[in-house]
């Protein structure tokens, strides 16, 4: 009996990794690899120096780029977080039926393609399309440049990542005992203080979830601002690729990768040291 | 003493289906009063109404002479204690009590002292920073209680607070709750399906049955003179025979399985061949091997014995009807399972239903 049982146990301790087998081999060989290659040649290109970082973390441009793709980031969170907040609360406190609907709209912007999503944008900002026309139409004579501009990527970007926000804070308000709004409400609270004492304070959870993953997202977006955003106002994925299809600049890129990757890996630890990184997937 | 809450037939239904028909109920000042029955009796929908979370179709709420059934849950000023507590999780148990305070706009320094002293009040001084989930099922029930207590409510509503409590913790918040409420002297209605925490905590019991009202009493008046069958068998343990009236004026009625019994007395009025339930309690059933000079005595064939250690519950039939006899645990050696006894009782145990 002893004997069978502590061999079950073996059996169960190799389980978990052979399940896992698949996958890790996928990654060790699909992204672990060419990762560490872009980490080497951040160092090694064109001679082994320092001289990447250096140009990357001094540069004027460098650091226009990163300072710009991170309040570009913050931007597009706050702005998802606008949007996203307010239909949240709809899809969670309204019938099924209702809910359901805004779910599916939600969800089958989520579904088509990328690359789909961004040109129809292209589109519909277009000089020849359809919101320059009608801003023709109500009389503005010289509409704007709205194509092309830091105002048709942040829309684009804001676009596909508002689902993200949507479905963390939809997720945390769907769990909220809905005791707790009755008893706040028993002991006086109304309106605007139930919402910024009680509510509030609930759905923050799923807030930051949501503002973190959206965020972290953002700042490695390339297919969006490339296509549609400003060539003066890059974002740090356009110029890494910029740097390695003009320039054939491996080493500069890859060190512009490595720095965005290690303060993506820096604000995902201050999440996880506040909120725990396990939340962020729901 | 005029009355404190009036409830004054209310009536709600959702579609066709009625969950409360004209409940009337009157509640003193500072009194204890449990709201009683099954599941979906309406006990606590009429509790929701009271608190302002469920709309009434129809009947008026007033506390203190003044109609409520206007005003919004938040202008009510009643203190409620949901089933799971609903604390807030994101704040300190202190901050919990707190938050009524603040609500009323009293200043940070002052409320939080208050919402201490009443904590210290519930028997959880020096718990006030530990957040709901680092306290047991029962110190979270005093944060409940402490909060729905700290702005002087109207009236204060437990909604089956002590149903996930196990049955020690159970009994002592029982003592502890109505320890509490008579130091404050606050009119609190308790619901609860639980019929002896009803009976061990309650000034008066109110009754709740199919959206209506069977009967409100004092607790030892719903144990002994049960107004129906409903109450008599969800309160305690009973024995209700089928009977008639034969003579109204010598209190007897005729039972086809124990004959003729004597009755002491009943609420009603009485007439000669009118149809009615026997209620005798199992204590007061007498269980010997002969019958008993002075007492009416039947004879019962026992069919099982229930062993409690210090009462044994004995269930067997008198002809066709089946009884149910409390004993004292060294009295049960003297029978045993299939054989005959005599069971006897007095006129004064014997209580006549008319519903």
């Amino acid at each position: 009996m002893g004997i069978s049982l502590s061999k079950l146990t073996e059996k169960a301790d190799i389980w978990p990794w052979l399940l896992l087998a698949p996958l890790g081999i996928y990654m060790l060989i699909f992204f672990i690899v060419p990762l560490a290659d872009v980490a080497i040649m951040s160092f090694t290109e064109p001679k082994v120096s320092l001289a990447n970082y250096q140009k990357v973390l001094t540069g004027a441009l460098y650091q226009r780029v990163f300072l710009n793709t991170f309040l570009t980031a913050a931007f597009v969170t706050l702005c998802c977080l606008a949007v996203g907040y307010p239909l949240a609360y709809l899809m969670a406190n309204s019938k099924a039926t209702t809910a359901m609907l805004i779910l599916l709209l939600v969800t089958m912007s989520f579904w088509t393609s990328f690359l789909v999503r961004t040109y129809s944008w292209m589109v519909l900002l277009g000089n020849n399309g359809p919101l320059i026309a009608f801003l023709q139409m109500i009389g503005v004579d010289q509409p704007p440049q709205l194509l092309f501009t830091r105002f048709s990527s942040t829309l684009a970007m804001v676009h596909i990542l508002a689902p993200y926000m949507i479905m963390n804070i939809y997720s945390v308000m769907k769990k909220i005992d809905p005791a707790l709004i009755r008893s706040a409400e028993s002991l006086g609270a109304k309106g605007w203080s139930l919402f910024r004492h009680v509510y509030l304070p609930l759905t923050a959870p799923g807030i930051a979830n949501g503002s973190v993953l959206v965020f972290v997202i953002c700042l490695g977006f390339y297919v969006t601002p490339v296509l549609l955003g400003s060539p003066r106002e890059q974002m740090i994925a356009g110029l890494i690729g910029h740097q390695i299809e003009e320039f054939l600049a491996f080493g500069l890129g890859s060190a512009m990768a490595m720095v965005l990757l290690v303060a993506t890996l820096i604000i995902l630890t201050i999440y996880h040291r506040r909120f725990g990184l396990d939340k962020l997937w729901g | 003493m005029t009355s404190y809450l009036e409830l004054s037939n209310i009536t709600k239904t959702y579609g066709h289906f009625t969950a409360l028909e004209n409940v009337s109920l009157s509640v003193d000042k500072g009194e204890f009063v449990t709201f009683l029955g099954p599941s979906g009796s309406g006990k606590t929908t009429t509790l929701m109404i009271i608190a302002g979370f469920e709309k009434a179709t129809g009947g008026t709420v007033k506390v203190g002479g003044l109609s409520i059934s206007e005003l919004a849950p938040h202008q009510r000023n009643i203190g409620i204690v949901f089933q799971n507590y609903a604390l807030f999780p994101h704040r300190s148990a202190v901050e919990n009590v707190y938050f009524p305070l603040q609500m009323r706009g009293v200043s940070r320094a002052k409320g939080m002292k208050q919402a201490e002293d009443m904590l210290s009040l519930v028997g959880l001084k020096g718990f006030g920073h530990r957040h709901p989930k680092e306290l047991s099922g029962g110190q979270q029930q005093r944060v409940a209680l402490a909060r729905a207590l700290v702005f002087e409510p109207s009236l204060l509503l437990l909604d089956e607070p002590l149903g996930a409590l196990d049955k020690n913790l159970r009994e002592q918040m029982q003592i502890e709750i109505k320890r509490i409420q008579r130091s404050l002297g606050v009119t609190t209605i308790f619901v609860t399906h639980d019929q002896s925490e009803a009976m061990s905590m309650s000034d008066r019991i109110v009754v709740f049955e199919r959206g209506r009202i069977e009967q409100a009493a004092a607790p030892l008046d719903i144990y002994h003179r049960p107004q129906t069958s409903f109450v008599a068998s969800f309160i305690g343990e009973s024995n209700l025979i089928p009977a008639t009236i034969c003579c109204a004026g010598n209190k007897t009625a005729k039972s086809l399985a124990l004959g003729s019994v004597d009755y002491a007395g009943a609420d009603n009025v009485l007439l000669d061949g009118q149809e009615v339930t026997l209620l005798i309690r199992p204590e007061h059933i007498k269980l010997s091997r002969n019958p008993v000079d002075g007492r009416r005595n039947a004879f019962m064939t026992v069919e099982t014995i229930v062993n409690y250690g210090d009462n044994a519950l004995v269930i067997g039939r008198a002809g066709d009807i089946p009884l149910r006899v409390r004993v004292l645990g060294a009295d049960v050696v003297i029978i045993k399972e299939g054989e005959e006894c005599c069971v006897s009782w007095t006129p004064d145990s014997v209580f006549v239903i008319t519903k």
